[in-house]
């Protein structure tokens, strides 16, 4: 009996493919005729916002893509960034952001497995992978199952497919209440001659499908990413894919070892929309057509029709077009991995995207208007208003700056995430130089004696927020400058755009005026943007997340001998302030979370110290002038010290008196391009004679030694009542303990 | 010496150790594959190294242990050869048959990734005689499964043959195993599983080098 594979074309059929009635005259333009419920399915999947970047495009073609190093900008699986003796580093960051709020094991850990695909498909082995998580306030019924829904799924696929975690970031904001946010980044190597695209070439060439068979999993999931949630969410559960690291891993050493033999001509992997997207994107930017024989595709379940096969989203799949004389040798490798290889179509002449079952023909679309001809929309926009001017004046200052600076260091958001990196394997492959808890994951080039690779994502939303401008620029700059305080030069970034409803104007002018500034901050630091990717409809009744576009960058050491850490100080080494003077508390953590205010602007990022104090560090660090480095970010320079001191272990004492400006605003203002350096006296005494002329502000704060961390007469707090308070928070929170409730309040 | 590392579908520190006995043995080990039916000749070491073999999907090593390569593994071992099961190494050993006891969740139900430290119990093994009876060392342990059990009468026999190879010092048992073991060894004294990963404390870049002795041991070089 055969599968019917028809289904009448109804307005409300349309409208729950999230297809609008302009988008579906669109389509009937097009093909000239009523489109069938599979091609209806195929327009759905590629025309949504996850595929198509309808609302995002006209923006993101303004972001610098190009530099000396860039070997692939974005358009493909993933960016290519030249890291010299012909080795290249492949990265790219991306959202699981509706199926982890909805499902948070699977939806994290396929998450996870669709980014490190997205590079292997490029012929890079995965060496390293960082996590952006954003949950709702930790007070919020939902937020403690998620987070440990979302942390189990991230380490369970990251530690079983073998590639070690070495950053992120975990935050926690009421914003977030319905509406996570899981982003994932992974950067493999590969050799600059063996990087492998999507584009196929030639006419008549195999189309041949490996990995795992498809099932219905995820049928419709990336029509998710196109709407707004409400109560109804949870209903969405089955479109929620399933993970399978296991196979994921074997399909990372089959295609590796096939694309050594030559055969590979194109690969893509499937990912959203699975096949129709892999497919189309293969065939569109070849400039050929696809034709594919369903009867032929592997499925683990029975009965699935057209629409099921094309829509569905299993993982750990590939699409590749192989030179026809190599096939049996591809066969064999992924015979012996396990895994199913079926030649399941040919690429044609005519542009055309056909699709055959059971002897019908039940898709024939034009393949280009599907891909890179798709929909783009001019959304209208709003030039957000900024905050009035908050002088530190009118900022109360603290009854106890000791207690003060303990409830910072065990706040949600400033308290060890040791709880969450420890479920993550930070040590496999043996070349983890850093891992989480100082500035930058650093890993070393295998294969090279002094090669190093430094990682850091970064955003701080709550500036977005108060100042879309200043705060796509604030996370370019906080990256870059984490990156630069291991010693590393900053190459490249990859965007993971977080944002509510663009239909909202005010919503879009957000995400507007941060790519501006991304884009500003990028071309003033020569950091340009390699891959990345856009989550719109972060919204559920009517309530959008804090806007939240992470950049998550990459770096180059070339001799990690030299690279600085966070808690490298030694006992009598001077503590110095890179970078001016601490004066700006609009939108800090002391002001929201000691007073329980938010208010002001965002600090402003003035690019030109940016980069100046920055190459100037790097440029120290790799002289081996440094022996600890950390930058300022949130918490001030009272927080930075406390985490340096936390990290070695030794006290500190530290005197403002040669600082301007009230001790509140020096100790927990939030200006940027600022570094603590450690470093022996009699370096402090050459460096500051150099630092005059190259015009960087260097202020000598105090020594290492002691127990404590003693600032003036303002406080003085133990080493070991810092890491208790900070160490504490994450897990009395996990436990459900009252401790982290009332720090929490 | 010759080592060999076990290769399966699934194991992903294999690459570390085969890094770790190149540097340590001055020589690659040789690598077998799932199917095969024999060790080469020769092979003085068989290792089996961490990750999570057939995803784990059963118990952690109860896949493995049924694979037609293991009953070579098992013929070579009654020969005498040394093998070292580390992680997953050791919970397919125990799967195996080939040692005793068992490894259950780890006591937090998560999984743990951290810098433990490591207290050498029998420092007169083929495995450990490069260390000092009673040295502590540092030593890394990334595992979901490493919770050691063993009824009491087993438990009896193995801490009075000095079977506990290793043990989690200083309060820094991460799984909550009994007796705070870390490593056994078989009656013969050649065959030693392990859950915390030498292979990634051996050179400056990992920070330290307290893995070396056990491969120097088991290698019969000088630890450098």
């Amino acid at each position: 009996m055969t599968i019917s594979n028809s289904r009448p074309i109804t307005p409300e059929l349309i409208a729950a493919h999230g297809l609008k009635p302009d988008e579906y005259e669109r389509i009937l333009s097009l093909i000239g005729r009523e489109p069938t419920f599979t091609e209806l399915g195929i327009f759905s999947a590629m025309w949504n916002e996850h595929c198509s970047y309808k609302s995002s495009k006209k923006w993101l073609r303004t972001l610098p893509t190009k530099g000396p190093r860039v070997i692939q900008g974005p358009g493909e699986n993933a960016g290519v960034v030249d890291i010299d003796d012909g080795d290249v580093v492949v990265f790219k960051m991306e959202s699981h952001n509706h199926p982890s709020y909805i499902e948070p094991y699977q939806g994290a850990a396929t998450g996870v497995g669709g980014i490190l695909r997205d590079v292997f498909t490029m012929g890079a082995r995965p060496i390293a992978a960082m996590n952006a998580l954003r949950f709702g306030a930790p007070d919020h019924p939902k937020t403690r199952h998620l987070v440990s829904g979302v942390v189990a799924g991230v380490g369970g696929y990251g530690n079983s497919f073998g590639v070690p975690t070495v950053g992120g970031e975990v935050e926690f904001d009421p914003r977030y209440n319905g509406n996570i946010l899981v982003n994932a980044f992974a950067a493999g190597l590969a050799k600059s001659d063996a990087i492998f695209l999507s584009e196929a070439k030639g006419v008549g060439l195999p189309v041949v499908y490996l990995g795992a068979k498809t099932g219905r999993d995820g049928v419709g999931g990336a029509t998710m990413a196109s709407a707004e949630f409400d109560e109804s969410i949870e209903e969405k559960r089955p479109t929620v894919q399933v993970g399978d690291p296991f196979t994921e891993k074997c399909l990372l050493e089959a295609c590796l070892e096939l694309m050594k033999t030559g055969a590979v001509i194109a690969i893509q992997d499937m990912g959203a929309a699975g096949l129709t997207c892999s497919a189309v994107e293969m065939g569109a930017k070849g400039d050929l057509g696809i034709e594919l024989n369903l009867d032929l595709v592997p499925v683990r379940e029975d009965r699935m029709t057209a629409y099921e096969m094309m829509l569905s989203e299993s993982q750990e799949r590939m699409l590749m077009v192989l030179e026809p004389e190599r096939e049996e040798v591809a066969k064999a490798i992924f015979v012996k991995w396990g895994l199913d290889f079926a030649i399941v179509g040919h690429t044609t002449d005519d542009l055309r995207f056909r699709i055959l079952h059971q002897g019908e023909e039940v898709a024939n679309l034009p393949i280009k208007d599907l891909g890179d001809q798709a929909p783009e929309y001019d959304r209208p926009w709003r030039e957000p208003g900024k905050p009035a001017p908050l002088p530190a004046s009118l900022v109360a200052e603290p009854n106890d700056y000791g207690l003060a600076l303990l409830k910072l260091v065990g706040s949600p958001n400033q308290s060890s995430r040791r709880w969450v990196y420890e479920q993550y394997d930070t040590l496999i492959q043996g070349n983890s130089l850093q891992i989480p808890g100082g500035d930058a994951g650093v890993v070393r080039v295998e294969g090279h004696p002094t090669k190093a690779l430094a990682f850091s994502s970064d955003v701080t939303p709550r500036y977005v927020e108060a100042d879309p401008f200043e705060g796509g620029k604030q996370a370019v700059a906080e990256c870059w400058r984490n990156i630069t305080a291991t010693g590393a030069e900053p190459l490249a970034a990859t965007d993971n755009l977080n944002f509510g409803n663009p239909e909202k104007p005010d919503t879009m002018g957000q995400f507007v005026k941060a790519i501006q500034g991304i884009g500003e901050a990028c071309r003033a630091l020569d950091f340009p943007i390699v891959s990345g990717n856009v989550s719109l409809y972060n919204e559920t009744n009517g309530v959008a997340i804090l806007p939240t576009p992470t950049i998550a960058g990459v770096g180059l050491l070339p001799d990690w001998s030299t690279m600085a850490r966070i808690g490298g100080a030694n006992a009598g080494d001077q503590i110095v302030l890179i970078g001016a003077d601490g004066s700006h508390l609009g939108q800090s953590v002391y002001l929201r979370d000691v007073l329980g205010i938010v208010d002001g602007p965002a600090p402003e990022v003035d690019l030109v110290i940016e980069r100046r104090n920055g190459d100037f560090v790097r440029s120290a660090i790799r002289n081996g002038q440094f022996s600890a480095c950390h930058d300022i970010s949130s918490g001030g320079l009272a927080v930075a010290l406390a985490e340096m001191a936390m990290a070695s272990g030794k006290g500190m004492e530290i005197s403002l008196k040669d600082c301007n400006g009230p001790a509140h605003a020096l100790l927990f203002g939030e200006d940027q391009a600022r570094y603590v350096v450690a470093m022996p006296a009699d370096m402090a005494n050459f460096l500051c004679a150099n630092t005059e002329g190259a015009g960087v502000p260097f202020r000598r704060l105090g020594t290492v030694g002691g127990t404590d961390l003693v600032i003036d007469d303002l406080l003085r707090v133990s080493i070991e009542q810092l890491r208790d308070t900070h160490e504490s928070w994450f897990p009395d929170f996990m436990d459900g303990s009252s401790n982290a409730a009332a720090a929490a309040e | 010496m010759k080592s060999a590392v076990v290769q399966l579908p699934g194991l992903n520190r294999d690459r570390d150790m085969i890094a770790a006995l190149t540097k340590i043995g001055g020589k690659a080990p040789v690598t077998v594959w799932q199917t095969e039916t024999e060790i080469p000749a020769g092979v003085d070491l068989i290792v089996i190294p961490g990750g999570f073999s057939y995803g784990d999907y059963l118990r952690c090593g109860a896949i493995a242990a049924r694979m037609p390569v293991m009953q070579a593994i098992k013929a070579k071992a009654d020969a005498g050869v040394k093998v070292l099961g580390v992680c997953n190494g050791f919970q397919i050993l125990l799967e195996a048959g080939m040692l005793p006891g068992a490894l259950m969740r780890n006591a937090s139900l998560k999984f743990v990734c951290r810098e433990i430290r490591l207290e050498v119990a029998n420092a007169d093994t083929a495995f450990t005689s490069a260390y000092a009876q009673g040295q502590v060392l540092r030593c890394p342990v990334a595992h979901h499964d490493g919770n050691y059990f063993a009824d009491p009468e087993t438990m009896a026999k193995i801490e009075g043959n000095g079977q506990v190879v290793f043990r989690y010092a200083e309060g820094t048992n991460p799984n909550g195993s009994m007796n705070d073991i870390a490593g056994v060894i078989n009656e013969k004294g050649n065959v030693l599983g392990m859950m915390p990963h030498p292979e990634n404390l051996i050179e400056a870049a990992h920070g330290g080098s307290d893995g070396r002795g056990l491969f120097a041991s088991a290698l019969d070089v000088i630890a450098a």
